[in-house]
């Protein structure tokens, strides 16, 4: 049976991580790469990179940095953040990205995701959508788009999404668990797997997102303050039941 | 040992190439057809539909140049959708090099596309995948191949029913996951790989 998946997400500032992970023995603190391949060592499923930087598309350090992702990682990485339409997505995806995660752009045009999965296959196309009382919003949460999210999921994934990275917006960075009822919404009303992402503080959170029906959570501040809380994680959902690769 | 990867244009195969340089292997990307006939193994990787990948070996002459190969009994290894290139028609549609007999059909389970790490089991011993039974591999797949002979599957995940996840017969191979992606296990296999490549 296909494993439970967790997939810690770094946040990528102009080619390097910022937010504090705090890998103690790695000397170049920030060095993408090297906390990638110390997050595989430790057992994640896949990783996330987060491109913050506030500039416009055609932006070289994340791409030198997906180079060299596809070249030395041995896990799928999906690269998200931003993305502003279809040439920037197709740019991620051809610089060797497993999968590139799409928001607010595929909500202004959700074509989009359908000429994505077209030429690279829906698995490689991850629609983000974040969430707050239940309606799509965007720009960090700051704009409400007077839609429901489940709504949009359903067309996303009709239009090529082959999974969903669902955030909920009154759920992040609470460490107080997964918004459940929006995660078993969307994992109810589409057959592709959903992603929970936003509040992961401790294994009994992921485990009631995949009680829900996700396929998958995020973890962020709760692994980046001590990496070795990974394997400990996965090790107590295992002793609760959850089938996770260990 | 040299490997050639048959670029039809479907994106990046950096990941391959890096993982059978991992392996030992020289690794190249190729669309030329003479490269493709003469390397001690080829590779068909990639991602897309069996379709744009069919036109897109064909407008080289690629398709020609792997089943030319096949004839005089060298090594093929298809990789995700390269394996379900190796079979016929598909329910995406499109018709694959049909160097094995069966269909490219949809995965019939709750959650499609196949998505994530699952474990093998092994159905028959083979080079390929020794040493790999109960392992976890990733998969990231929404269509997935059908053979008619049954004797051709060698590994095989359980995604609410069985996927086929491994072939091999002759000098024709195929892995439906991605071995670039599969960390340890996948190194495993593109290791096996190779040396069932020397002796296929």
């Amino acid at each position: 049976m296909v494993k439970k998946r967790v997939i810690p997400c770094l946040d990528v500032k102009e080619g390097r991580v910022v937010k504090g992970v705090n890998f103690v023995d790695l000397r170049e603190m920030g060095e993408p790469i090297e906390l990638a391949t110390r997050y595989s060592e430790l057992g994640a499923d896949e990783l996330v990179f987060l491109d913050i930087t506030a500039t416009l598309e055609g932006r070289g350090p994340i791409l030198e940095l997906i180079e060299r992702a596809a070249a030395e990682l041995t896990i799928p990485f999906t690269v998200g953040g931003g993305v502003t339409g279809l040439d920037h997505a197709r740019s991620l995806l051809r610089a060797g990205a497993d999968k590139v995660a799409v928001n607010r752009a595929a909500f202004d045009d959700p074509s989009i995701l359908t000429a994505l999965a077209d030429e690279f296959g829906a698995q490689a196309v991850v629609c983000a959508i974040d969430a707050k009382a239940g309606e799509v919003v965007t720009h960090a949460g700051k704009n409400p788009r007077g839609r429901d999210a489940v709504d949009w999921a359903i067309e996303a994934v009709d239009r090529g999404a082959g999974e969903l990275l669902v955030t909920s917006i009154d759920a992040d960075g609470t460490r107080a668990g997964y918004d459940l009822p929006l995660t078993r919404a969307f994992a109810e009303a589409v057959e592709v797997p959903v992603i929970a992402s936003g509040g992961a503080g401790e294994a009994a959170h992921l485990g009631a997102a995949f009680e829900v029906g996700a396929e998958a959570a995020i973890v962020a501040s709760i692994v980046h303050e001590r990496p070795e809380r990974l394997p400990e994680l996965k090790a107590e959902l295992r002793e609760v039941g959850w089938n996770v690769r260990i | 040992m040299k490997v050639v990867l048959a670029d039809y244009g479907a994106g990046n195969l950096r990941s391959v190439t890096s993982a059978f340089a991992r392996a030992g292997a020289e690794a190249s990307i190729t669309t030329d057809g003479d490269a493709v006939r003469g390397a001690p193994l080829a590779v068909i990787a990639g991602v897309g539909h069996v379709e744009s990948a069919a036109r897109g070996l064909a407008a080289n002459g690629l398709d020609q140049a792997i089943r030319d190969r096949v004839a005089a009994g060298k090594p093929v290894l298809g990789i995700c959708v390269g394996m379900q290139l190796l079979f016929g028609d598909s329910e995406e549609g499109g018709t694959g090099l049909e160097l094995l007999d069966g269909a490219v059909r949809r995965v019939r389970a709750r959650r499609v596309p196949h998505m994530g790490w699952n474990d093998l089991s092994v159905t028959r011993p083979s080079a390929l995948v020794e040493g790999l039974d109960g392992q976890d591999v990733y998969f990231a797949h929404s269509f997935s191949v059908e053979p008619s002979d049954e004797r051709v599957v060698v590994a095989a995940a359980d995604h609410d029913g069985r996927v086929v996840a491994a072939v091999e017969y002759g000098a024709v191979a195929g892995v439906q996951f991605h071995p670039e992606r599969s960390a340890a296990a996948g190194a495993r296999l593109l290791e096996n790989a190779l040396s069932w490549s020397r002796s296929a």
